[in-house]
Parts: C-alpha cells; sequence; structure tokens
C-alpha cells in the first residue's frame, strides 16, 4: 500500500501535498489560544471530484479528515485533534454563477469574501453580501458552515440563513446536492424540500466537506450611512436595539464598548448603518431611525454622537481594516472571543460578565454585540487580546474565554463556533434526546468517524 | 536575528496574501505553490518556530523563505501600522541567518559565488560588462552630465541588453548627455541583499560608490527599477549618496521634446508597475506619463495596479534561482493573462526582469499571437519620427 502523501498525490499532484514539518506546524494551529495539534499531511484539492476522491480514500484508511477555510475561526475548530488530513479548501475559489435577478451567487468553498465581494463590484455593483467582521480571506462556505453573521444581519439574519443550497461531499466520498439545486439547475432557495443543510451547518466540519454554495446576495445601495446611539446605562441597551431593528431600515446593528480610544471608555454605542438609492431615501431612512428613539432621546438618557462625515468611514467599511488592530493591542498579534449568541434581554447581564471577567483577570478587552434579524437574537462577543510570546499571557486569555463560555452558558447563552473544550460544556446543557441524535446522524453520515473526530463528542 | 522581536505580533488576519481589493491573491510565492507556509504570515510564524528550536533547518524552508521576492505587496496591505515596515526586513534577515548557518538553496548559493567571483549573478567575466554597447554611439563615461547605470540584466542578459541599448538610444534622441562605467562597474548587489547577503552588498557597493568617486558621477540613471532601489535608498547609508533617477523619470521629463510619426499604428497598451519602482519608491506615473504622450497608444488598466500590482516573480533573485515560476500560478503566467483580459496587444514594461519573466510567461500561456511584451523605450522609439 502507498503512504497516506502518495496516495493523496495521485489524487491532486506531489506539488499539493506535504507531510512535512513546516507544513504540519502551521496547519496544527490557528490564531487563537487553542494548542497545537499535528496533522499527518496536508491537501490542497482543486476540484469537487479531488475531494471525493480524497474522502473515499480517507475513509478506507480511516484517516481522520479536517475541512480548512482560511482557518481563522480563531477557537481551533479547524486543528486536527486526532491527527489525519487538513484538506485546505483555498485552490476551490471560483465564482461559479450570479444570479441578479434573483440575487443569489454560487461560489466554491475556497472563495473568500474579499473576493465574492471584488468579484461583484466588478460585474454586478448593484449586488452585495454580507461580510462578516473578519479579514477579508475569510471563506464564505466556512463562515456560513459556522452560523456565522456579518454586515447584512439585520436584514437576513444569520449567514446560514443566507444560504440557498450546498454541494457537499459525504465522510464516504459520496456527493450530494441539498437545496432547490437537488432538484433543479437553479440555486435560489432551499425551500419546499425537505431541509437537509442543516446536516451540515454549526458542526463544526463533522458531518461532510462543502465543495461549493450558493448565497443570497442583496441591493447595493449607492447611498451609505451609519449612525451611532450612545448611552451609559446597559439596561437600556436591548430597548434601544428594540427601537432601531423595529424600524427595518438598517442593515446592519452593532453594539460596542472599549476602553481604547479613551473617548470611549465607559459609554455604550449602538451603530446601525443603512443604504438608499438617493440622497432623499438615505435623509427619510435616517429620519425615521432617529424618531424611533426619541423618546430616549427626549428622556436624555442616550442620543444620537455627531460623527463629522469623514469620521464615518471606519464604521461603514466592509470589512473593518480596523479589526485586526486590536490583535496588536498588547503588541503580541493575538486575540480571540467567545461569541455567544442569546436574547437581546441579557445585554446588560452579558456586558457586565465581560466587564467582571476583564476586570478580575486584567486582561485587554473588547465588547460588543451584532444584532440578527430584527433584534430575533444577538451574537455578543467578549473578545481578549494577548501576547503570543508571552505564555503566561496567553494562559490568561485562555483562562478568560473559558470562564466567559461557563458564565455565558450559566445566563442562558450559546457560545458559537466553540472551542472543543466549550462544546463540552454546551453538551452538558443540551437535551439528552438532542445529543443522541447528533450522534446517531454521525454515525450514519460518517461510519468510520472520521470527520473532524474530537468535535461535538463528550470523550 | 534582526526583528525577530516583531515575528510573534503576526495575527495571520491575511490581508499580505491580497491586493487592496481583495480580487485574488497578490503574494507570488503563496499565489504559485497555496500552502500557508508560503505566505507572508506563514513565513513570520515559521521563522519564529525555526529561531525557538521547534521547527529545524531544511530545504523546505530555504525554499519557503527563497521563494519571497521582495514585492512589498505584504507590507502594502498589513493593517498593522507598527510592525509593516519590517516585514521584509524580517524575511531578509531569515535568509541572513540561514546563510549565516550555511543552510542555502544550491541555486541561491550557485548564485551568490557567482555574484562574490564575478561581481555578477550570470557568472560572466566582468570585463565583458560594456559589451552591450558595442555597435552603439553609447561612450564611456567622462564627465557627462549622468551616469547610466545598466545593471547586470541590462550588461548580460540578451533580452537585457537589448533594452540597455534601446533605453540608451531614446536617452541620446532626447538629448540627455551620459556615459557608462563598464568594466568598472559590478552588480549594484540590490538582490544579494534581498537574498540576505549584506556583506556581499556592502561589498558590491563599496566597489561601485569608488567607482563612482573615481570617474566623478554626481547623478546616475538607473535602467532596472532594482539598481535605482539599491542606488537611491541603500547606497547613501554605504556612503554613496548620489542623486539617483530610473530612465522613465528622465524621459518623463522630455516627451516635449519628442517628435512623433503620424503613422504609428493605434495599439492598446497596458502598463505593469515594478515592484521596484512602484511599491518600493512609490514611482507610478513617470512611465504612464511617457505612455501617454505618444500618438496613437490606448493605455488601458490592468485590474491589480499601481499599490496593487501583481509583481512578475523575478524579484529577490528568483530571476536567476529560478526558485518561483513553475505551474499555471506562476506570477508572470497570471500577469499576463490579467493583461491579455484587458484587450491590450501590448504589456509595457520599465524593467527588464520584469521583461524577461513575462516574455517567458507569454511563451508559456502561448499568448505570443495576442500580446507582446515590449520595454518602455521600444515603443516610445519606435513611433518617433
Amino acid at each position: 500500500m502507498s503512504t497516506l502523501c502518495e496516495a493523496l498525490a495521485a489524487i491532486v499532484g506531489p506539488e499539493y501535498v506535504s507531510d512535512r514539518p513546516e507544513e504540519l506546524y502551521i496547519y496544527s494551529m490557528d490564531p487563537g489560544t487553542m494548542p497545537a495539534c499535528l496533522p499527518d499531511a496536508v491537501v490542497l484539492p482543486d476540484t469537487t471530484e479531488q475531494v471525493c476522491r480524497i474522502m473515499e480514500l480517507a475513509n478506507q484508511r480511516k484517516v481522520p479528515v479536517v475541512p480548512l477555510g482560511a482557518g481563522l475561526v480563531l477557537s481551533g475548530l479547524s486543528r486536527p485533534l486526532r491527527g489525519g488530513i487538513v484538506v485546505d479548501m483555498k485552490r476551490m475559489n471560483r465564482v461559479i454563477e450570479v444570479n441578479p435577478m434573483s440575487r443569489y451567487a454560487l461560489v466554491e468553498a475556497g472563495t473568500s469574501q474579499g473576493m465574492l465581494q471584488a468579484y461583484l463590484k466588478k460585474h454586478h455593483p448593484q449586488l452585495k453580501h454580507s461580510c462578516p467582521d473578519a479579514p477579508p480571506a475569510a471563506t464564505v462556505a466556512g463562515n456560513v458552515s459556522i452560523h456565522g453573521s456579518g454586515h447584512l444581519s439585520l436584514v437576513g439574519g444569520f449567514h446560514s440563513d443566507m444560504l440557498n443550497g450546498l454541494e457537499v461531499v459525504l465522510p464516504t466520498g459520496k456527493l450530494v446536492r441539498i437545496g432547490s439545486c437537488s432538484a433543479s439547475p437553479y440555486w435560489f432557495a432551499r425551500a419546499p424540500l425537505p431541509d437537509l443543510a442543516g446536516l451540515f451547518l454549526g458542526w463544526a466540519g463533522t458531518t461532510g466537506i462543502i465543495t461549493r454554495l450558493a448565497i443570497k446576495l442583496y441591493p447595493n445601495h449607492r447611498f451609505n450611512d451609519v449612525d451611532i446611539f450612545v448611552c451609559e446605562d446597559p439596561e437600556l441597551m436591548p430597548d434601544v436595539m428594540y427601537r432601531l431593528s423595529g424600524t427595518q431600515i438598517g442593515e446592519d446593528m452593532t453594539a460596542w464598548m472599549s476602553p481604547k480610544p479613551d473617548w470611549a471608555r465607559g459609554f455604550l454605542h449602538c451603530n446601525i448603518s443603512y443604504g438608499a438609492g438617493s440622497k432623499e431615501e438615505l435623509i427619510w431612512k435616517r429620519n425615521l431611525i432617529r424618531a424611533s428613539v426619541r423618546p430616549i432621546i427626549d428622556r436624555k438618557t442616550g442620543g444620537f454622537m455627531p460623527l463629522p462625515k469623514a469620521m464615518k468611514h471606519p464604521f461603514l467599511e466592509v470589512p473593518g481594516r480596523t479589526l485586526s488592530r486590536f490583535a496588536d493591542v498588547r503588541k503580541g498579534g493575538g486575540f480571540e472571543y467567545v461569541g455567544a449568541i442569546m436574547p437581546v434581554d441579557l445585554f446588560a447581564d452579558a456586558y457586565r460578565i465581560g466587564l467582571e471577567i476583564a476586570a478580575d483577570l486584567r486582561v485587554s478587552y473588547s465588547l460588543g454585540a451584532r444584532v440578527i434579524g430584527a433584534n430575533h437574537c444577538m451574537m455578543f462577543f467578549f473578545a481578549y487580546a494577548f501576547n503570543r510570546a508571552d505564555p503566561q499571557d496567553v494562559k490568561q486569555a485562555q483562562n478568560a474565554l473559558a470562564r466567559t463560555n461557563q458564565r455565558v452558558i450559566a445566563i442562558g447563552a450559546i457560545p458559537w463556533k466553540a472551542e472543543a473544550p466549550a462544546q463540552k460544556e454546551i453538551i452538558g446543557r443540551m437535551d439528552p434526546g438532542a445529543f443522541d441524535l447528533i450522534q446517531a446522524i454521525r454515525k450514519v453520515l460518517d461510519p468510520q468517524g472520521i470527520m473532524n473526530p474530537g468535535n461535538w463528542e463528550i470523550n | 536575528m534582526r526583528h525577530a522581536d516583531i515575528l510573534h505580533r503576526c495575527f495571520r488576519c491575511g490581508y499580505c496574501k491580497l491586493p487592496g481589493n481583495y480580487a485574488d491573491f497578490n503574494c507570488p510565492a503563496y499565489l504559485e505553490r497555496r500552502f500557508e507556509t508560503y505566505s507572508p504570515g506563514g513565513r513570520m510564524w515559521l521563522i519564529r518556530a525555526w529561531l525557538e528550536g521547534r521547527i529545524k533547518t531544511s530545504p523546505r524552508l530555504q525554499d519557503i523563505l527563497f521563494s519571497c521576492t521582495a514585492c512589498g505587496n505584504c507590507v502594502e496591505q498589513c493593517t498593522l501600522a507598527n510592525i509593516k515596515d519590517q516585514l521584509l526586513m524580517a524575511f531578509t534577515a531569515g535568509k541572513e541567518q540561514l546563510l549565516a548557518g550555511g543552510a542555502v538553496p544550491p541555486a541561491v548559493r550557485d548564485c551568490l559565488e557567482r555574484l562574490q567571483k564575478y561581481g555578477n549573478p550570470y557568472g560572466v567575466a566582468r570585463r565583458k560588462r560594456a559589451d552591450w554597447a558595442v555597435s552603439t554611439a553609447v561612450a564611456a563615461f567622462a564627465g557627462q552630465d549622468h551616469l547610466f547605470w545598466v545593471g547586470d540584466e541590462g550588461a548580460y542578459d540578451p533580452r537585457g541588453q537589448q533594452i540597455a541599448r534601446s533605453v540608451a538610444g531614446l536617452m541620446a534622441r532626447l538629448g540627455v548627455s551620459f556615459g557608462i562605467l563598464g568594466a568598472d562597474e559590478v552588480s549594484d548587489g540590490n538582490e544579494a541583499k534581498a537574498m540576505g547577503e549584506y556583506d556581499l552588498f556592502e561589498e558590491l557597493a563599496a566597489t561601485n560608490t569608488a567607482a563612482f568617486a573615481a570617474a566623478g558621477a554626481g547623478s546616475i540613471i538607473a535602467l532596472s527599477p532594482h539598481g535605482f532601489n539599491a542606488l537611491k535608498n541603500d547606497y547613501p547609508k554605504s556612503g554613496g549618496a548620489l542623486a539617483v533617477q530610473h530612465y522613465t523619470q528622465v524621459v518623463a521629463a522630455r516627451m516635449a521634446k519628442a517628435r512623433f510619426r503620424d503613422d504609428g499604428p493605434a495599439q492598446t497598451v497596458t502598463y505593469h508597475d515594478s515592484c521596484y519602482l512602484g511599491r518600493h519608491n512609490k514611482e507610478y506615473w513617470s512611465a504612464r506619463k511617457v505612455l501617454a504622450a505618444v500618438p496613437g497608444l490606448k493605455l488601458v488598466e490592468m485590474e491589480r495596479n499601481l499599490q496593487n500590482a501583481l509583481c512578475c516573480g523575478g524579484g529577490g533573485g528568483n530571476l536567476v534561482t529560478g526558485i518561483l515560476g513553475s505551474g499555471a500560478d506562476a506570477a508572470a503566467r497570471v500577469r499576463v493573462r490579467e493583461a491579455v483580459a484587458t484587450g491590450a496587444q501590448v504589456l509595457a514594461v520599465a524593467c527588464p526582469t520584469c521583461a524577461i519573466m513575462f516574455e517567458e510567461a507569454v511563451k508559456q500561456e502561448k499568448l505570443e499571437g495576442c500580446l507582446q511584451v515590449r520595454e518602455i523605450s521600444e515603443i516610445v522609439a519606435e513611433r518617433m519620427a
């Protein structure tokens, strides 16, 4: 029998397979705090057919497989916890089709947010997709598969809600199409068929490898603006968000609370961005947004921050380049966050948890929340910066993250893209029937247990 | 190692791999190899792991470090203002560290040995350095206004020699007073430095600086952007402060004197920004001004232009070492496809390295029938009256 690398090289070509120490090292970790786990090999497929053959090989040899996009999840989901093959999908980065009238794009799984954004700007400037607050190298498929959110989530919900269909290679190597594309040449929706997409969303790559996906696109307005509502009382924020989102005008709404810059310390900010086809429409929308929180403004408990036009650019830039700079707060290139999905009602509790943990552990922090849908829930993030050259500092950030996971689960939130240890905490609270069903489904889809093992497991 | 203090500050966010509009990969090494190890962020983390003993010296590590073309895209795109200017220096310091341990790819070793022994990376005798000018009217430097710095490619590579003759001819027609040092010059050392051989660079710079002084040269016109970069930015630190211009700057300033035929065919031209003119020295417009002044030319831009231009893949010694440059994702092949996509019939360059890389790529892509690679002076001269 050939070695694993020889067999993989026969599929993708020798130049796109490696078991050299350099690749094994780099692919053993992500930029977050989770410890490294060495793979046995790294492979870079270029086609769906190659992915099928890789999966068949892995299934035959019972070798673990870990799919990888840009590796920017930060919580270590793409670390090969039990070794095996890391399948780096970024060579498969073609934009296959855009249907402008039905407003969807079909892309390969390695397509980055930036590439799709640039493609739309060039070929379909009237359209845009929802970008997460991640660097542009992050992949569309990776973010959809973890239930990400982004700058159109006030309109469209989670990025997984914006999914129209999937092409997936199952752990056995079998190829399946899900959604309208399973019965039609078009990728317009998941309805009205039995919705199988859920088998691959939120599973941390334990059920298959996405090779293609179609996502919803939205109007790219010519005129855009952002307003920032400011107050000092965290108890007030759910009502602010409720009122602002109730206008159904905003595209994105994010709260942010940070000790830096100095002028922001102690204040709670809520950005609402919106677009329009004309200046008149933009003014009309602005007036409606402002009217929605008029009672709060009249009570003098909050108001809109005066913001010169020039200062609005960083708040309207998608993706925001300034976000990556948080990694250098401690001059150490690191940050990780707990993104806890929770009802908006829990805002004040979450805020206090963040402040308490940051003060107690003396970690550099940034807190915030993105509203999903019409205030249906929010992703509250607790970001902690660390210096990766200082093991103690890394440990302290790990402690802060672990403690945050425990505290938010205790108040009824669920950590998003949870680290393997946090997954176990969630499982501990999960309805046993639901967990049993998860395991039963995995066993059917992945009889050899090769897909990203170590995730969504008790042991 | 120099700049080791910034290695851990890279988050590996990946901006460094992309152009400003994020449309495609813009790091030549990553574009071709596609392993994260070949990205600038991957290099940062690998060098750190290597210095801390978690990765051993290996041919793969050497390949990863020496595949960097020093194009500067990572510096341009990095979001961390406090470290971005040191990225390339850190990669070069990594190469220097490998060199100190005698662990470099054979092609790099051979290239550096030839530079040491012959004063050029081609291993040709120094006395032949002015052969390109035989049968031309180009004179030895003897107090003319400018010294024409031809560089290694212009002196020894057959295509580079054509370009040197063309540029010299155009400058003469535009009334520029210049002469050459010929056998008195050695490599400017730009690539030696980019490969981490600082000592050799200093040696070469000292030899040339002494030759400039002996000849009484005060102003230099460089043919290659690589030489332009070294002479303008690095030689002053080595005691060789002279006024340095790239030839496109000199030509652009004299275009008003140029007289053109009115029967030149209409052509669509796209211009490729050389990394050492553009990103390294922020000189984006002289070549464009020259082309815009030529009747009958329509100048169109590639999607990646100015500070977002995709490198030809020849920098950092790669023109000679050939560490990069294979396969359909080789930067030069991607770039000529991008040029064709503009509808241009001519890919204009202002750098002999770029010309050599792209002409080979045009052959590999079988685009000879639809795209010509022309150096700026060639385009101008053939249309002059």
